[in-house]
């Protein structure tokens, strides 16, 4: 109990902190020193290509596995040390599709409540409530493999908040999905940051989702070469958008490196 | 204190009740994907009956098998055998579950599983009891068709008497795949593990013939089969049906359980497991 009240009496709880996390697989070094924080309510955009240790990132934040040295905690739980109440906090929507094709929406649904110790009837009735906010009320019943890919997405993002996460976290959510889809898929989780004061981590190499008021994380090989408003890493790189800030950042430590 | 709710503090810890409905949850999940997919339904049937219709009608007159415990009387090859393809069909189950957690691990669905609030070894474990869940299912609709071939127990109660050995030879025979699957590469086709694990498992064992005319043939294959714990499998489910108990085979088989499953515990820890080194 002592912990928990020492976590709140702090001003400003991180939704999610990442701290000084380093891994690498065997000699190759997938993440160096990597620090940033997820506030409750902000839209944060983790930037970069593949291959730049975002997957690493994310398995670590999600308990996949542990990383070699630092720390990643959610609400100011400690994921490798304090998972479960960690993981209770923590939504996530995988890039991988994660639906049974050959279940229906709510069988879906029922069985991630399930995993999360929720009954089925307060599934159905919370299922029901999220469905109807990604626009999806009245597919409850149908079989996922009948949906379009961006109604698959928007399902993924609903199961992701049955257990009422307080941080969500969305790997390249857009990945393959047309510009509507797109454009709804980020609608809908702009509006969960605006509305209910989730703190979103939000992966993606695609620079046309990202908004001026943003925060930007920028990984590239393994390192965080920016962190900040979206607005200010433009201007510290004195380029015109944040496309341009992210190839002079790069292209700098790719010369850096070599 | 909006804090307090920023941070969750209102969340009831995982209790019993929350890992309850998180096991039956996964069971049932894995029982409706089961009954979904036909040909898988239709395969895990069809397998052993081939053994059954053919080999074993086939080997009829050349393999007589004598008295024996548990049985009182001479048996039909059929007879002898059925206990074997029983544990056939949870040898392939438990391969074909643990198979699918390495695609599941690609393809995400294992991730899900995993970033659940319960305790790993819970979630493991759950997972395992689906697929021996799954595996009893099969073992019934085989045993409906082999009374047709009139195959049956004693009494009827064999039936039920078979079950709790079922559930736990189906326990060994899965914790085996988990522990495979996150041991060796190699392992990823279904190929490979027909090779080196089903079929050595499979014929070095009680299942096809008596330990003691294996014994007369070659010493040194009997006690290969003494140390196959899939022989265990099978006399403990032979003895069941008859509604007897084989202490042996159930402490091999109870200790073999315990091992695997520890030890699968252990390859799928966050913290050292092969999950990191094969992460990307």
């Amino acid at each position: 109990m002592t912990v928990v009240a020492d976590v709140t009496s702090k001003a400003i709880v991180n939704a999610l902190s990442v701290e000084r996390v380093s891994h690498a697989y065997g000699a190759r070094t997938a993440l160096d020193e990597v620090s940033f924080k997820v506030e409750p309510g902000s839209f944060t955009v983790l930037l970069g290509l593949n291959g730049a240790g975002k997957s690493t990132l994310f398995s670590v934040i999600t308990h996949l596995y542990v990383s070699r040295s630092g720390v990643v905690r959610i609400f100011g739980r400690d994921v490798a040390r304090d998972s479960g109440a960690a993981l209770a906090l923590l939504g996530v929507v995988f890039q991988q599709r994660t639906l049974d094709p050959d279940l229906s929406v709510a069988q879906n649904l029922a069985y991630h409540g399930a995993l999360h110790g929720i009954g089925a009837r307060e599934t159905r009735e919370r299922g029901a409530v999220q469905l109807g906010r990604v626009g999806l009320a009245d597919r409850a019943r149908d079989k996922v493999r009948f949906l379009s890919g961006g109604q698959m997405r928007r399902v993924e993002i609903a199961r992701s908040l049955l257990h009422r996460p307080r941080m969500l976290l969305l790997d390249e959510p857009t990945a393959g999905l047309d510009i509507k889809a797109r454009a709804e898929i980020l609608e809908v989780v702009r509006g969960l940051v605006a509305d209910e004061g989730i703190g979103v981590l939000w992966t993606t190499h695609l620079v046309d989702e990202i908004r001026d008021e943003d925060h930007v994380v920028v990984l590239h090989k393994g390192r965080v070469l920016a962190d900040g408003p979206s607005r200010s890493i433009v201007a510290d790189a004195r380029a015109r958008s944040i496309g341009e800030a992210f190839s002079v950042l790069t292209g700098g430590a790719e010369g850096d490196e070599r | 204190m909006t804090d307090a709710v920023l941070t969750g503090e209102e969340r009831r810890p995982f209790g019993w009740r929350q890992l309850l409905i998180c096991l039956y949850g996964i069971v049932w999940r894995e029982s409706l994907r089961f009954l979904h997919q036909r040909e898988r339904f239709i395969s895990a049937l069809v397998r052993p009956l081939v053994w059954l219709f053919i080999f074993a009608a086939g080997f009829r007159q050349t393999l007589g098998v004598s008295i024996m415990p548990p049985y009182d009387t001479y048996v039909l090859y059929e007879v002898y055998i059925t206990p074997g393809l029983i544990a056939m069909i949870q040898l392939f189950n438990g391969m074909q579950s643990s198979l699918s957690m390495i695609y599941d691990r690609e393809m995400g669905s294992m991730r899900m599983l995993l970033v659940s609030p319960a305790p790993r070894w819970f979630l493991l474990t759950s997972k395992l009891l689906a697929g021996v869940a799954v595996s009893v299912l099969q073992v019934y609709a085989f045993l409906i068709i082999a009374y047709f071939w009139e195959i049956e127990p004693p009494t009827w109660w064999g039936y039920l008497s078979v079950l709790p050995s079922l559930v736990l030879s189906g326990l060994m025979l899965g914790a085996l795949g988990m522990l495979l699957s996150s041991l060796i590469k190699q392992l990823e086709n279904f190929a490979g593990v027909m090779n080196f694990v089903i079929f050595p498992m499979f014929f070095a064992s009680s299942a096809l013939y008596p330990l003691w005319r294996v014994q007369e043939g070659s010493p040194w294959l009997a006690t290969v089969c003494r140390l196959n714990p899939f022989t265990y499998s099978v006399e403990l489910i032979r003895f069941a049906f008859y509604q007897e108990v084989d202490w042996l085979s159930l402490a091999v088989v109870a200790g073999c359980t315990v091992v695997f499953l520890g030890a699968a515990v252990i390859a799928y820890d966050p913290a050292r497991g092969m999950l990191m080194r094969r992460g990307g």
